[in-house]
């Protein structure tokens, strides 16, 4: 068994999945393969939003991939640390924003 | 930036033995990646043959101005070997009878060459129309002998290819020197000045960009258009193209993917990307690498590696064309790079 849970090496036999159930795999790959290609948004926007979001899951295989994939497409590291604190802003937001439900909360029981 | 050659520090990958075992041990050793040649095999392209030869690409010496962090050559102000007049000769002697119609000239900093210009106006002479220099660019700064290098390369259309890994300071410093980056944009305005990478001038001034670390370059022509915006908006420089080019694994850059831990992953990425189209259209096809001290070699980076021609005529004091387009190209793990995604050659990308 491995020590830890996650392991870098990892992240090269994602495909590997496919091994297990090729259908559904082949399936996710086409889908992920066509959400990055260039669209209405850039291949290169899509790049920052999936470096936000990687941190977001906290997926360390993400943030491998998105970092180097940013270094790759020429995205600077101050593009990419803006993209986090995008990301920071709104997981933040998040847990303020259910203050305003303990406030109600907080209204509702006492007298 | 390195400060000194893996030579001169006694590192022990500047014994190239050493780099080629490196290649070719470990994952490729143990079979989890398939070596180049298998890969090759793999798609019906081995071995590698030459097309119809077009550039003789000679490298002038390994003396440069600078000591870039990623340089294939281990090029430096340490490193002493530079062409002799006497290998020039020898160098003439083929260009008066070569069916190739290009000479590239690389180094080092060609332009170091005492006889660099000697060797320009003599080539000419034998009938050579299309000159391509290497320039690092901050040679043209570094010396007020070198100011006048523009006019000497517009008097004979010489095509200059410069690198600028990026068009940003941080980038383009840290790989290839303090200063270097106000140093090139400086002798960029001088070749723009006499013309070059001007519309209609007829002057050819091309940018390379190579991947500041261990990664891949990505699309040429987005980054083509990134350097053209950035560089015209923040210092109104014209140029031609960009070519993006891989960084292959061997000497300087081998050293840094070993000593970082990045030289597995890295290796996956290479072999991942192999593109068989690209195979069709690598240098080595078209192209003979001259040393220094009048070796044969397919390509530069094989030079580098000490991996000779694979024929009996292997320097240019012998040289016989029919016989070294009959040769096999040799080839080793290093070659991913020049066939990764859309490939990679001194032109840039040629898939």
């Amino acid at each position: 068994m491995e020590s830890t849970y996650y392991n870098p090496a990892d992240l090269k036999k994602f495909g590997k999945i496919a091994d297990w159930n090729k259908d559904l795999a082949d399936k996710f790959f086409d889908y992920y393969g066509k959400v990055f290609e260039e669209g209405t948004l850039t291949a290169r926007e899509k790049s920052l939003i999936a470096l936000a979001v990687a941190h977001t899951i906290q997926c360390p295989y993400c943030i491998d991939a998105y970092t180097g994939d940013g270094l790759q497409r020429g995205i600077s590291k101050e593009e990419m640390m803006e993209a986090l604190h995008v990301a920071a802003a709104i997981r933040g937001g998040a847990s303020l924003v259910h203050g305003v439900q303990m406030m109600n909360k907080y209204n509702k029981l006492s007298m | 930036m390195a400060l000194k050659s893996l030579l001169s520090s006694h590192n022990e990958l500047s014994n190239t033995k050493r780099q080629l075992e490196v290649l070719a041990n470990g994952i490729f050793k143990n079979g989890e990646l398939p070596t180049f040649s298998e890969k090759l095999k793999s798609c019906n392209q081995f071995p590698l043959q030459p097309n119809k030869l077009e550039v003789l690409q000679i490298n002038l010496g390994y003396m440069c101005n600078q000591v870039c962090a990623h340089c294939h050559v281990d090029a430096g102000p340490d490193r002493k070997e530079i062409m002799t007049k006497e290998t020039m000769e020898q160098c003439l002697n083929v260009i008066r009878n070569t069916g190739a119609n290009t000479l590239d000239f690389t180094g080092g900093a060609p332009e170091m060459n005492p006889n660099f210009r000697w060797f320009v106006d003599e080539a000419a002479k034998a009938g050579i129309k299309d000159f391509i220099v290497r320039s690092n660019l901050t040679i043209i700064v570094s010396n007020k002998k070198y100011h006048d290098l523009p006019e000497f390369f517009s008097s004979h259309n010489v095509h200059v290819v410069s690198s600028l890994p990026y068009y940003r300071k941080e980038k383009t410093d840290k790989q290839r020197g303090d200063g270097v980056f106000e140093k090139s944009i400086e002798a960029l305005k001088m070749l723009n000045d006499v013309g070059y990478g001007k519309a209609n001038s007829g002057l050819k001034l091309d940018l390379v960009y190579n991947p500041s670390g261990a990664f891949l370059p990505t699309n040429q022509a987005l980054l083509e258009k990134d350097f053209k915006k950035e560089l015209k908006d923040g210092f109104d420089i014209d140029f031609n193209n960009l070519f993006a080019i891989t960084n292959l694994p061997i000497s300087r850059f081998l050293d840094y993917l070993l000593i970082s831990g990045n030289y597995e992953d890295y290796m996956y990425a290479l072999v991942e990307a192999f593109n068989p189209l690209a195979v069709e259209n690598v240098m080595c096809k078209n192209t003979i690498s001259v040393s220094w001290d009048g070796w044969l070699y397919d390509c530069d980076f094989n030079q580098m590696l000490g991996l000779k021609i694979a024929n009996t005529n292997n320097h240019i004091s012998n040289y016989n064309e029919d016989s070294i387009q009959n040769r096999n190209i040799i080839v080793s793990q290093h070659c991913y790079g020049c066939t990764a995604g859309a490939g990679s050659s001194c032109q840039g990308t040629v898939a």
